[in-house]
């Protein structure tokens, strides 16, 4: 198993955000954590990158506990953009490949190229969906075992989201596992192999895409309309 | 290009399997691979994979090892499998027209009127 959650519980303050999750991702997945606003998804995101700590239980990723070791493994992509705005493209990329034994600063050009991002360029001139594709670029260019992009599509019009569902099926290999979360479902069933449903800091169904579209005869986003009715 | 309300590697394995009856790839064709596939269909490699293994339980394909996936290069199991299309499309339609209150000859002289 690539990823190992068990028993993972997460509170702020009183109220508790994460209730005894448990899960199993496999190598070579491309897996939808899919859950409404409030449910639970960034902290868990959070805490598999150990930028929270964990109140109980314990995840593994590759085998090893979080921290150090399993950074190396993954590539994350914050919901934030937080790259300095005052920088240029080819001080960013720098940074990356210094701060990363796994970055490979010839994919990331090639992205960048067919994105026409020149390294020259400044990010303080880049729209807010640029910079959302350069953020992505970097992350795809990671040799990375587990790939975790929280919300990569939040916010952005529709034909960049098809360009960024393009860019992480064109990167993904067979090795590796991407975990994404998103509540635009519809825009991204048809790549996931997996999905995740969270609510209320819980899974509620962990299953195969095509299984439950069979089983139910709807889509994943239908499914998930019916599930958590307001 | 896909509903999201079937799975997907099925709705894919069909799409593929219409374009070997129809000529697309012919009988002993090499198909894309797997990884042109999923660029092409923007589908998981996985689901690819999938719709591949259907059509070679069909024989429609085969494997040959370390070359990749060819159309099979026997016709009858192409030609049979187009019957069977032809069949399961002109059922559907039948049943359609039913519901709608016409019978077989009505059915017939449509068609007819239709050319």
């Amino acid at each position: 198993m690539l990823l190992e959650c068990k028993n993972v519980c997460k509170s702020y303050g009183k109220k508790e955000v994460l209730k005894n999750i448990n899960l199993k991702l496999p190598k070579g997945k491309i897996v939808g954590l899919l859950g409404k606003n409030g449910s639970g998804k960034t902290t868990l995101i959070k805490v598999i990158n150990e930028l929270l700590s964990l109140d109980k239980g314990s995840i593994l990723v590759d085998g090893k506990m979080v921290g150090v070791e399993s950074k190396k493994l993954i590539s994350y992509l914050p919901e934030r953009n937080y790259l300095n705005v005052h920088k240029k493209v080819k001080d960013i990329i720098d940074y990356f490949s210094d701060f990363y034994e796994d970055f490979d600063k010839d994919k990331v050009y090639k992205l960048l190229d067919d994105l026409n991002i020149k390294a020259d360029d400044k990010l303080s001139v880049m729209s807010k969906g640029m910079r959302e594709k350069m953020q992505l670029a970097l992350v795809m260019s990671r040799r990375a075992k587990l790939y975790i992009l929280d919300e990569p599509m939040g916010g952005v019009d529709p034909a960049t989201r098809d360009y960024i569902l393009d860019t992480i099926l064109n990167n993904f290999d067979d090795g590796s596992t991407i975990l994404m979360s998103t509540h635009l479902i519809s825009d991204i069933e048809r790549v996931l192999d997996e999905v995740i449903f969270i609510d209320d800091g819980k899974i509620t169904r962990c299953e195969n895409a095509d299984k439950l579209r069979s089983e139910t005869g709807k889509s994943i986003d239908e499914v998930f309309r019916e599930d958590f009715k307001c | 290009m896909f509903s999201n309300e079937k799975p997907i590697y099925m709705q894919l394995s069909t799409f593929l399997a219409m374009d070997i009856v129809s000529g697309k790839y012919k009988a002993g064709a090499k198909i894309p691979s797997v990884r042109e596939l999923s660029s092409i269909f923007k589908v998981n490699p996985n689901t690819v994979l999938k719709a591949l293994s259907e059509l070679e339980n069909l024989n429609l394909i085969y494997t040959e090892r370390t070359n990749g996936k060819f159309v099979t290069k026997d016709k009858k199991v192409i030609d049979n499998y187009l019957k069977k299309l032809a069949f399961e499309k002109t059922k559907i339609y039948l049943n359609d027209m039913n519901k709608l209150g016409f019978n077989k000859n009505e059915i017939k002289d449509l068609i007819e009127r239709c050319e």
